[in-house]
């Protein structure tokens, strides 16, 4: 029996010290009506079968060199991350409750949370949150918290469609209104709104925006302070390694902070499990979702670890919890943390600026390519659009043929966007000879039509 | 000597950038620290050591389902084939994941009684959230909008009533019987038009099944009402009773208990939601649609009644893969016997207890895959609480059971042994009960200091609080 241990002798002998007769005996108060069964379902296999099975159906599409981004991209892991974080000490532990038991994944997520409160220049980090999108609506929420006759969020174009869905699923279950500001169609950046927003409670500030372009982030997180908005900023943890800290934007800096923590150290893996983090200041502590770990003591007056201010949570608060968020993403979290100890600043920096400058170059040689146009102006970081000849969805599905996941077809993302537009990524995996190799495979393809 | 991550200040290779970026956009120092590789490595090992763990310890902690975590369900969802597929893959690249999880949908629906299923919430409460907004989505499509309130059990799970303020409902929490039952009065009394629906387990987190369910369906649903169906308790009776049957309407599943996905320390999870027909229409985007050769993801446009995208993908896909892995190796057959060996166990383990002299709530009743026993007694003769009594276990490298939940039991432990553990494992743990009720007797000041034999002494979380030092 696939991992039960029993056998005949000991169920017998522990049916009989329960004083039943069969197994079947212990669900008598089940009524016999609701007692049904699952043979629709497969018989069992072996381990070699399921391997095999999978195997194969892992190997159905050959790999693909990976110029997708919009939020989630394929950087080298160090090998020494997932080795330590699936070692079962913390792969199979569970969420650190009792703290005595648990000091090596409490030690690690206030390591994780001094990581994270550096990279963004902010005083305080939680244990994660499920991905990037839904700790920017756990963000939202926050705010409309910190400011509760408010009741507007005001959301720039420039943040990802498929954040904007996630905020637009969750937020007006609970009376928020989303207001949207438009981008510049010739700068890709968010126009510096015109007018007053009476009702509103906090800016989004995506720095890098959802087309790669980079916001001018001092100027809107000024024009944010002076319309008294809470500034809520969106980032990309790698590309924090270089840009400027969100705590250091404008006068006063951002109140909150979150971002998808993928980028480090976490595979791809077609959309998760990844983590979401949120770091805010210090005031706000007693609104932030999730959960957080404080530095102590023993009895013994030696350091300790354990989670705190566990009365925003849901187990303790019930309905007036900060948020329902029990389970988070806590091994995703582990390797983050030895990611970001493994490369060091200046591993970090490294791989930040590699995958830049591999961008430029690929945005270099593919603007050279009869049809092609860059249509943003702005500044960017690791990811840039290009305006192709033809729709952007039959150009990728061209270049699968060639080994090459060319990019993410912005209609794809929003049917209002220019179906031409294709969103290009690098990272510090893109070589010199795969740049090539995509610009001479995209003039193959635009040369068939 | 207290070892730290931060104390790794060696200088490293400076890096030389390039950058075609204004130089007010950039940052000027980035205060991390810069460990060898092999520093790093030694430090998270040592780390992992002061872990416990299901690979090193017995974690009979109810409602969590602390089951062995099998290590082919990691390897075949870590195949590079999966792992390195990027999110925005075209679904012509992707066919062997989208069938893997296509039939994860269908097994789960089977298993379930329901009639369709979406993967995509990342965690139970996520799923749960997901459940309540469906079934406002449900009652506004009808006009029906002045159903603003959810009925949830005083004992229930705290996302329950965090999850429904969540959806922007209001609670109205009900009282349970003597028995463990719920109070049918109770309930009745509470229905009317303004209630939107009922969350409940079951087996409740009392530990028991509740009989009356059918009556609890029949009753909610005669008051225009939902019911919503907290998998947590699964487990109990997995391959047996399927709550599509019991009259649930809308449910969610936690692939990290029942379906043997690990802890992680805290995640990740996986919280399946699955529904019958009438609320089908508003699960959460997006499914896997199509069939063998051409599957895919379903779009937006062709789910207009949906509640929507509650992440920026589809979940947890690296969770969905080992929970889609455990299912094809037990099989059927493999599935029942996780209940039986599960209710086996808990029922092994009440018995035993109660011959100690433990108090057992609900004695008279047939223990579930879990069981509370108060130690009330304890507290009356020595003062020794449930919290001293969860903390001299960690000496005995026994993970403590949940404490003070449920609430309505005073100084209650919450034990679910799950059916991965063997009977010496559990003769173990009872023979270690029987000596901390002798030490709780005898020298409860051994109770009220422990731990004694763990990397640190029983932790101030106290000073923690006023402290807050969360970060260096």
């Amino acid at each position: 029996m696939p991992y039960i241990p029993h056998d005949s002798a000991e169920t017998a002998a522990m049916l009989e010290a329960i004083g039943v007769a069969r197994l079947e005996d212990l669900f008598d108060e089940i009524p016999q009506a609701l007692q049904s069964d699952v043979s629709a379902l497969p018989e069992g296999c072996g381990e070699a079968r399921l391997r095999r099975e999978m195997e194969e159906r892992a190997a159905e599409q050959a790999p693909l060199r990976c110029f997708a981004g919009a939020g989630a991209y394929a950087h080298h892991i160090p090998a020494i991350v997932w080795e330590i974080a699936r070692r079962g000490e913390f792969y199979s532990a569970y969420t650190p409750y009792q703290a005595e038991a648990s000091q090596g994944t409490l030690q690690l997520l206030y390591e994780f949370q001094s990581f994270m409160t550096r990279l963004t220049g902010m005083e305080i980090s939680n244990a994660s949150l499920y991905d990037g999108a839904s700790a920017l609506a756990e963000a939202c929420l926050m705010a409309l918290r910190l400011r509760p006759a408010a009741r507007e969020i005001l959301i720039p174009e420039g943040l990802l469609p498929h954040w904007r869905r996630v905020l637009d699923a969750l937020l007006p279950m609970q009376g928020i209104r989303l207001r949207s500001l438009p981008q510049d169609p010739q700068s890709g950046r968010l126009l510096l709104p015109g007018e007053d927003f009476p009702e509103a409670a906090a800016l989004i500030l995506p720095q890098i925006n959802r087309f790669g372009v980079l916001e001018e982030v001092d100027a809107l997180a000024h024009w944010a302070e002076s319309h008294n908005l809470l500034r809520i900023a969106v980032v990309n943890p790698l590309a924090l390694a270089l840009l400027k800290a969100p705590g250091d934007w404008g006068e006063q800096g951002a109140d909150i902070v979150v971002g998808e923590g993928q980028p480090l150290g976490v595979p791809l893996a077609a959309g998760g499990p990844y983590f979401g983090f949120l770091t805010c200041r210090r005031d706000y502590v007693r609104q932030l979702p999730g959960r957080l770990v404080a530095k102590t003591v023993d009895a013994a007056g030696q350091v300790a670890y354990c989670l705190t201010l566990q009365a925003r949570e849901q187990h303790i608060r019930r309905a007036g919890a900060t948020s329902n968020i029990c389970t988070n993403q806590g091994l995703l979290v582990t390797a983050a943390t030895i990611h970001l100890a493994t490369l060091g600043a200046n591993g970090l920096r490294a791989a930040a600026a590699r995958a830049h400058q591999q961008a430029q170059r690929l945005r270099a040689l593919l603007a050279r390519l009869p049809g092609v146009e860059l249509p943003h102006a702005g500044p960017v970081f690791n990811e840039f659009v290009l305006r192709l000849p033809r729709p952007a969805p039959s150009v990728r599905d061209g270049l699968l043929a060639h080994g090459f996941l060319a990019g993410v077809p912005l209609i794809e993302l929003n049917p209002a966007d220019d179906p031409h537009d294709l969103l290009v990524a690098c990272t510090e995996l893109s070589e010199d000879e795969d740049l090539d190799g995509y610009a001479s495979a995209l003039a193959g393809v635009l040369g068939e039509a | 000597m207290e070892e730290t991550i931060f104390a790794c200040q060696h200088e490293g290779t400076p890096v030389e950038l390039e950058l075609a970026i204004p130089a007010h956009l950039l940052r000027d120092d980035l205060p991390l620290p810069n460990p060898s590789e092999l520093e790093v490595l030694r430090h998270y090992t040592r780390l992992s050591q002061k872990n416990f763990s299901i690979d090193t310890n017995f974690y009979p902690l109810g409602s969590c389902t602390m089951k062995y975590n099998p290590r082919i369900a990691h390897e075949v969802a870590t195949l590079p084939g999966f792992s390195r597929l990027h999110p925005a893959t075209p679904a012509v690249a992707a066919q062997g994941l989208l069938r893997s999880l296509a039939e994860l949908q269908g097994w789960l629906a089977e298993l379930t009684g329901m009639a369709a299923v979406s993967l995509s919430p990342a965690a139970g409460a996520q799923g749960e959230l997901a459940g309540v907004a469906m079934i406002r989505a449900y009652h506004q499509a009808r006009g029906d909008t002045q159903r603003q309130r959810i009925l949830i059990p005083q004992a229930a799970h705290g996302t329950n009533p965090a999850s429904a303020r969540m959806a922007g409902f209001a609670v109205t929490e009900l009282p349970n019987l003597p028995n463990g039952d719920l109070d049918l009065d109770a309930l009745r009394a509470a229905l009317g038009p303004e209630v939107a629906g009922i969350m409940l387990t079951n087996p409740s987190t009392l530990g028991v099944f509740e009989r009356q369910i059918q009556e609890v369906a029949a009753l909610v649903h005669g008051a225009g009402a939902l019911l919503y169906y907290d998998g947590a308790n699964l487990n109990a009776i997995l391959g047996r009773v399927k709550p599509g049957e019991m009259g649930f309407d809308v449910m969610h599943l936690n692939l990290h208990k029942t379906f043997a996905t690990p802890h992680g320390g805290g995640g990740p999870g996986s919280g399946a939601v699955a529904a019958a027909s009438r609320l089908a229409p508003y699960l959460p985007v997006p499914r896997v649609v199509g069939e063998a050769g051409s599957y895919r993801w379903e779009s937006h446009a062709e789910r207009p009644e949906s509640i929507g995208q509650l992440s920026a993908y589809a979940g947890n896909i690296g969770v969905l893969l080992r929970a889609h892995a455990y299912v094809r190796r037990l099989g059927h057959t493999g599935l029942q016997r996780v209940s039986a060996y599960a209710a086996l166990n808990a029922n092994y383990l009440m018995h035993g207890l109660r011959r100690q002299g433990y108090t057992v709530a609900f004695a008279e009743r047939r223990a579930t895959h879990e069981f509370i026993i108060s130690v009330q007694d304890l507290h009356k003769a020595s003062a020794v609480r449930a919290l001293d009594v969860a903390k001299r276990l960690l000496d005995f490298g026994i993970h403590a059971p949940t404490i003070y939940f449920p609430q309505l039991v005073p100084e209650c432990l919450l034990i679910e042994p799950t059916e991965t553990e063997s009977k010496a494992s559990l003769d173990r743990f009872l023979e270690v009960m029987a000596q901390i009720r002798r030490e709780a007797l005898e020298e409860p000041e051994r109770l009220r200091n422990a731990p004694h034999d763990l990397p640190v002494r029983r932790v101030d979380e106290t000073l923690a609080a006023r402290r807050l030092q969360v970060a260096e």
